[in-house]
C-alpha cells in the first residue's frame, strides 16, 4: 500500500508574462512554486484548494501536459520531469487525465467509439477480438450501453459525456489516473453516480487516483490522504480522516469551516464558528513574502512574513507549512479556537467595513 | 408595514386576495421550440413574506430560474415564451400589468443577483456608471449624489476602497468582488424582494461563506424577502426560512427548512440528500445517488415525472405512471401518490439511515 507511484519534489511552473515587441519576459505568474506529494500504489490522494490556487496546472505538470520549470516528477522509480516525446507516449499507457467538462473534452465530431478506441490505435494496442469489442466493454465498464458506439456526444447528457471521457482514460489500462475535477460540472444526483463509479472501478482495477477538486465534502468522500493547496503551495498534507477531524494550518480550518452545512438546525452554531477569511487571494505574479497565507491570517506574527514556513511533519503525522499550526486544544476548547477565531476575523471585517479607505 | 406571517399555502384555484407579500399562483412559463413545446415551469404555487427568505432547490432544467425570470418580467419582451398564472407583488398582479409598469418595478421594488457577474455587468461602462444608472433610473437627482450612494453601497457590501474602486471596470475585480458589486447594484434602491440566482455558485467556498453572511445581514438590514435558488443544498440549508424543491418544472416538496432537512417527504428530496457527500456525518462507503438522468421538458414521463428515476413508483398500483400528483399538504406540502404513512415508514425504515 505505501510503495510511492508517483513523487514530486519541489516542482515548480512558472508562466511568463512578456511584454513589448521583443517579448521580454518582466515577470512571471508562480502558479506551482515549490510542491512536493507523494501517490502511494492503489491510494486516492485528494488535492483541493480554491481557484487559483495551482491544483489543475499541477495535475498538468504530473501528466506531463506541461513542462515543469523546476523540481522532479517521479513515476514509478522514473524521471519523468523532462521525458521526450517518445518515452512521454510510453508513459501515457500508465497515466491518463479525465477532465473537467465533459462538453469540451470530446470532440464532437468524432463518435464514441472513435473518441473511446483512440487511445488503443495511437498505442497501437493488439486487440485480438477486434477495436469495436473492445470499445464496447469499456463501454460497460463505465455503465454505459456498448449499443452508443456509433453515436455524438451531443446525443449525451453531462453525466454519460463523463463517462465517456473515463472510458477513453481506462482504454491503457493505466496505473494512475489524475481526474482534474471531474465531478464538478455535474448536478448533484449524477455527481453521485459517477464519484461511485471512479469508485468501483479503482477497487476492480487497482488503479491509483490523484483527484483534483474544489469540493470537499467529495474530496472527504473518495480519498484516502488530502493535500491542501494555497497560492502554488502546499500547505497540509494528512490522512483524509485526521485532516477533516484535525485540520493544523489555519487555512485549513478557515476552509473547512466555510463549508454550509446542510442542517438548518445548525445554523447558528455553524456561523458562529466560522472563520471568514478577509479579502482575496492575493496576485500569484507577486505572492506575500514568507508564508503566503499571512494576509489573510489571523495567527500571523512578524516571522511568517520573513521566513516561509517548510512542509514539516508534526508529531500526529500531519504535514503541514505554518510557524503556528492550530492546536487541538486551540480547537476544542470552549469558545476558543475557531469561534476565537472567527471573532478576531470578523473584528478584522468590521475595520475593514468601518475604515474602508 | 406587515407583520410576519407564516408562508401562506395556496392551491392553484385559489381567488382569494392575496395576504402575502408576494404571491405565485400556478405560474406556467412554455417555450415554442422547433421540437416542441417546453414546459420550463409547470404549474408552481408559493408565497413569501417580507423578511423571510425562499430557497428552491432544484437540478439544472428543472425551472427554478425561468420561475425567478417570470416574476421579474424579464420573458415578456424579446421572447418567444408563453407565461400564465399570477404573480401578485405586495396587492399588484404582474403578469397582466403592462410592461412599463413592471419596468418601473424592476430593479426599485423587485431586483436580481445573478449568478455570473462577469456577464451580467457591462464591461463598456464601470462598476460606478452602472450602479449610478441603477439608481437614476428610478430616483433622479444629480450624478454626483447618487455616485455618492453607490460609493457607500460599496462601501456596505465590503470593497476595500470604495471611492477608488467605483471607477474600476468588471474584469478589474476580482470574482468575488464583482459579486458584492452586483450585490450592491441590486440593492441601491432599496428592493423589498431580492431574487438570488445561483449567487455564489461561481464562487469558492471561503469567499460563497462571505456572501451568504453579507446577504444575510443585509436582508436583516433592509428587510427585504429573499428568494434564493441554488442547486446547493447546503447553501438553502445555512439562509432559507422556507424551501422548494423543484423537478422537471414542478413543485415536487414545500415546507419549512427544518423540516424539509430533517423529514423530507418525496423521494426525489430523499434521493438529493443521499448523494451528497457531507462533512458534518461519518464517511459513508458508498453515495446513494438517484438512477437515471433529470427528464426532457419536452416529453415528460406520464403520470409523476419523477417515476422513471423513484425506487418506490408502482407501489400504488399504476397511479404514479398514469396521474399527476398534485402539491397536498398544508405547512410541508409534498407531491407524491404514496399515503404518508407509507412514505414516513419507507423514510425510517429504509432511507433516514444511510443520510
Amino acid at each position: 500500500m505505501s510503495t510511492p507511484l508517483l513523487e514530486v519534489t519541489g516542482l515548480q511552473k512558472h508562466f511568463p508574462i512578456t511584454a513589448g515587441l521583443l517579448r521580454r519576459q518582466v515577470a512571471a505568474v508562480r502558479a506551482v512554486d515549490g510542491i512536493d506529494l507523494t501517490v502511494n500504489k492503489g491510494e486516492t490522494l485528494g488535492l483541493v484548494g480554491e481557484s487559483g490556487c495551482g491544483k489543475s496546472t499541477a495535475g498538468r505538470l504530473i501528466t506531463r501536459i506541461l513542462e515543469p520549470t523546476g523540481g522532479t516528477v517521479t513515476f514509478d522509480g522514473q524521471d519523468i520531469t523532462h521525458i521526450k516525446r517518445g518515452p512521454l507516449r510510453d508513459l501515457r499507457r500508465d497515466v491518463q487525465m479525465i477532465f473537467q467538462d465533459p462538453y469540451s473534452s470530446l470532440n464532437p465530431r468524432h463518435t464514441v467509439g472513435t473518441i473511446v478506441s483512440a487511445p488503443l490505435q495511437i498505442q497501437k494496442i493488439p486487440t485480438p477480438q477486434g477495436l469495436k469489442k473492445a470499445v464496447q466493454e469499456l463501454l460497460e465498464l463505465v455503465g454505459l450501453n456498448p449499443e452508443h458506439y456509433n453515436r455524438y456526444p451531443h446525443e449525451f447528457s453531462g453525466g454519460q459525456r463523463q463517462r465517456i471521457g473515463i472510458a477513453r482514460a481506462l482504454a491503457l489500462k493505466p496505473k494512475m489516473i489524475v481526474a482534474d475535477e471531474p465531478v464538478s460540472a455535474l448536478d448533484v444526483s449524477i455527481q453521485a453516480q459517477v464519484v461511485n463509479l471512479l469508485d468501483d472501478l479503482q477497487r476492480e482495477l487497482d488503479l491509483t487516483y490523484l483527484f483534483i477538486a474544489h469540493d470537499l465534502s467529495v474530496v472527504r468522500h473518495i480519498s484516502d490522504r488530502v493535500a491542501v493547496m494555497y497560492l502554488g503551495k502546499v500547505v497540509e498534507v494528512a490522512p483524509r480522516d485526521d485532516l477533516y477531524a484535525h485540520p493544523r494550518h489555519p487555512y485549513t480550518v478557515a476552509l473547512m469551516s466555510a463549508v454550509p452545512v446542510p442542517d438548518p438546525s445548525r445554523r447558528d452554531k455553524a456561523q458562529r464558528e466560522r472563520v471568514l477569511l478577509t479579502g482575496d487571494v492575493p496576485s500569484p505574479i507577486d505572492p506575500p513574502s514568507g508564508c503566503r497565507f499571512r494576509t489573510r491570517c489571523w495567527k500571523a506574527q512578524d516571522v511568517c512574513a520573513s521566513e516561509q514556513p517548510p512542509l514539516t511533519v508534526l508529531a500526529d503525522g500531519h504535514q503541514v507549512a505554518c510557524h503556528f499550526p492550530v492546536s487541538d486544544e486551540e480547537q476544542h476548547a470552549a469558545g476558543s479556537g475557531r469561534s476565537a477565531a472567527a471573532a478576531q476575523a470578523r473584528d478584522k471585517i468590521a475595520t475593514v467595513v468601518a475604515d474602508p479607505e | 408595514m406587515t407583520t410576519s406571517v407564516p408562508v401562506t399555502e395556496l392551491g392553484p384555484a385559489d381567488l382569494s386576495p392575496p395576504k402575502s407579500f408576494l404571491e405565485v399562483r400556478d405560474l406556467r412559463v412554455q417555450f415554442a421550440t422547433d421540437d416542441g413545446i417546453v414546459k420550463s415551469v409547470d404549474g408552481v404555487s408559493f408565497g413569501l413574506e417580507r423578511g423571510k427568505t425562499l430557497g428552491i432547490v432544484g437540478e439544472s432544467g428543472s425551472g427554478k430560474s425561468v420561475t425567478s425570470l417570470a416574476i421579474l418580467g424579464l420573458h415578456r419582451t424579446r421572447s418567444n415564451a408563453k407565461v400564465s398564472g399570477e404573480i401578485w407583488l405586495d396587492g399588484e398582479e404582474l403578469i397582466k400589468a403592462d410592461n412599463e409598469r413592471v419596468r418601473r418595478l424592476r430593479g426599485r421594488k423587485m431586483s436580481m443577483i445573478f449568478q455570473d457577474p462577469l456577464s451580467a455587468m457591462h464591461p463598456y461602462f464601470t462598476i460606478g456608471q452602472q450602479i449610478v444608472e441603477a439608481y437614476r433610473i428610478h430616483h433622479g437627482g444629480s450624478k454626483k449624489a447618487a455616485k455618492q450612494k453607490a460609493i457607500d453601497m460599496l462601501a456596505r457590501v465590503g470593497i476595500p476602497q470604495p471611492s477608488r474602486r467605483v471607477d474600476d471596470y468588471p474584469h478589474q475585480f476580482s470574482g468575488g468582488m464583482r459579486q458584492r458589486a452586483m450585490i450592491a447594484m441590486s440593492l441601491i434602491n432599496n428592493p423589498e424582494l431580492l431574487i438570488a440566482d445561483e449567487p455564489t455558485t461561481a464562487l469558492d467556498v471561503t469567499v460563497q461563506a462571505q456572501i451568504l453572511d453579507l446577504i444575510r445581514d443585509l436582508q436583516e438590514e433592509f428587510g427585504s424577502a429573499v428568494i434564493m435558488i441554488t442547486h446547493d443544498l447546503g447553501v438553502v440549508a445555512e439562509l432559507a426560512d422556507d424551501i422548494l424543491v423543484m423537478y422537471g418544472g414542478k413543485a415536487i416538496e414545500r415546507g419549512p427548512a427544518e423540516a424539509v432537512f430533517r423529514t423530507p417527504e418525496h423521494p426525489y428530496t430523499w434521493g438529493l440528500l443521499g448523494s451528497m457527500p457531507r462533512l458534518d456525518r461519518e464517511v459513508r462507503d458508498r453515495l446513494n445517488p438517484i438512477k437515471g438522468t433529470p427528464p426532457s421538458l419536452i416529453n415528460l414521463p406520464s403520470g409523476c415525472s419523477f417515476h422513471p428515476r423513484c425506487p418506490y413508483a408502482g407501489r400504488n398500483g399504476d397511479r404514479s405512471f398514469t396521474e399527476r400528483p398534485e402539491l397536498t399538504g398544508t405547512t410541508h406540502a409534498v407531491a407524491c401518490h404514496m399515503p404518508p404513512e407509507l412514505r414516513r415508514e419507507i423514510f425510517i425504515q429504509e432511507v433516514s439511515p444511510n443520510l
